[in-house]
């Protein structure tokens, strides 16, 4: 499953244990498809995290066993999951409120690419003969309180997934706060891309060479 | 005596127009009601805008209605699902037009249609494609874009349970849009596993209250999108 041209740094179940290193005790999240649902797997012992799960449960729980479930039980990638002890069911424009009104602490989302100054894209990759779909990410990321994205650093071509400036549609300007890669952990600050760790066996060097803007040392 | 119940699916999508704005409940298959989407089929309806979540899956339910080239312009914020085939086809062909709203703005928009409210800033899509043509205003030091309420001729709803007054109950997320649908539409029909008594249902539970629903039908055992898919179905 590896994107990595070369074995180094973080695998995707590494970067999402990173990930949930760095959630509050009680926090209310919601998590995005693919590595962020990995996150739910790592929760530190002594805490506890409320998911939230946009087309209408709060207290989401993981899946149900194989075959198991009811179609009618789904998260926002309409799988099939199960329900925790203190959940509540409520509609779309309540679910949306919670969003859009600055309820939610935490969102994990995916990238195409993050910007220097924080813009993210990761809805459209603009090809003419796609059709658009965008979902309830703009609405995440104009309004959960942080936004945290999870990525491999490098495209599976190799090309920086952290730039000076995005090429691919925006989702929203300026609302990344942090980007957790295979290879680092990096805060957008107002000076731009400002590491906060490296991953094991990774040099400065390293990711700077991977990265399409300067990155800020440790200081 | 009010009583808001009909008795089958056929007689209460019977009056709906060609060219109506139809409002349909469901996230996926969760709250998708799937008989009241083929009865309108069978009805004939056409040039219909239509403003729901995504395209539906498969050859049944809001697919299936796509595809009898009944719907000339959808309005939804996900068109794309894994199982989606008919509505790419239309949509490349330009047969069906799309208007992609972002999901908390599509819900919010069909709440303030259905509360009254014209319209509304909203700081969802500001510096995206999708705030292209829209007013943009700055409040306390923040942008946000103008969007404006939607509302529908005839809302089709799926609940777990109702009585005579359209009182209706939901199933989990089955919910999803469809107490602001409700809200939102001159016509709302809802169809229900069980039609039960007036005043058996706890008035501190009723999610959508009666005011909202027009028609209420019992259709027990009803079908599943995937479970059709699965089946090979293909409407009608």
């Amino acid at each position: 499953m590896s994107n990595n041209q070369e074995a180094v740094g973080r695998t995707r179940d590494e970067m999402a244990e990173r990930v949930a290193l760095d959630i509050p005790d009680g926090s209310y999240v919601n998590l995005g498809i693919g590595i962020p649902e990995l996150i739910a797997k790592y929760v530190p012992a002594g805490r506890e995290f409320i998911y939230h799960t946009e087309n209408g449960l709060l207290g989401m729980g993981p899946p149900p066993e194989e075959g198991g479930g009811e179609p009618e039980l789904i998260n926002a990638g309409k799988r099939r999951v199960t329900v925790v002890p203190g959940a509540s069911y409520f509609h779309h424009a309540d679910s949306f409120a919670m969003i859009r009104g600055g309820h939610l602490d935490l969102c994990v989302l995916g990238a195409l690419q993050v910007a220097q100054n924080g813009d993210l894209a990761n809805w459209s990759t603009g090809q003419p003969d796609a059709i658009p779909a965008v979902g309830g990410a703009m609405d995440l990321v104009a309004g959960v309180k942080q936004i945290f994205v999870v990525t491999q650093h490098c495209t599976k071509q190799g090309e920086p997934k952290l730039v000076e400036a995005c090429t691919y549609p925006l989702t929203g300007l300026g609302v990344v706060n942090r980007v957790y890669t295979d290879l680092a952990v990096i805060e957008i600050s107002e000076r731009g891309f400002q590491l906060v760790e490296l991953s094991p066996g990774v040099d400065f060097d390293y990711v700077q060479a991977r990265t399409g803007a300067p990155l800020l040392a440790i200081e | 005596m009010i009583n808001k119940q009909i008795a089958g699916t056929a007689e209460a999508v019977a009056d709906v127009f060609d060219g109506a704005t139809i409002m349909i409940g469901g996230f996926g298959e969760a709250g998708s009601p799937i008989e009241l989407i083929h009865a309108l089929i069978d009805q004939g309806a056409t040039n219909l805008t239509v403003v729901n979540n995504n395209t539906g899956g498969g050859e049944v339910g809001l697919a299936a209605l796509i595809k009898a080239g009944r719907v000339s312009k959808m309005i939804c914020s996900f068109p794309r699902t894994a199982n989606s085939t008919v509505f790419p086809k239309l949509y490349h062909s330009g047969a069906t037009k799309l208007e992609l709203v972002p999901q908390g703005t599509l819900a919010e928009r069909i709440r303030a249609g259905g509360a009254g409210i014209p319209a509304f800033y909203t700081a969802t899509s500001v510096g995206t494609p999708l705030e292209e043509g829209k007013e943009r205003r700055t409040i306390d030091g923040r942008d946000y874009v103008l969007e404006y309420g939607l509302t529908g001729d005839f809302a089709l709803i799926r609940g777990r349970m109702a009585d005579r007054y359209g009182n209706v109950l939901y199933n989990k997320t089955a919910r999803n849009f469809s107490p602001v649908m409700a809200m939102a539409c001159k016509t709302t029909i809802v169809q229900v596993e069980d039609v039960v008594d007036g005043g058996e249902l706890d008035p501190e539970a009723v999610v959508t209250p009666g005011i909202f629903v027009n028609r209420v039908v019992e259709q027990k055992n009803p079908a599943y999108e995937s479970v059709l898919i699965a089946d090979g179905v293909s409407y009608p």
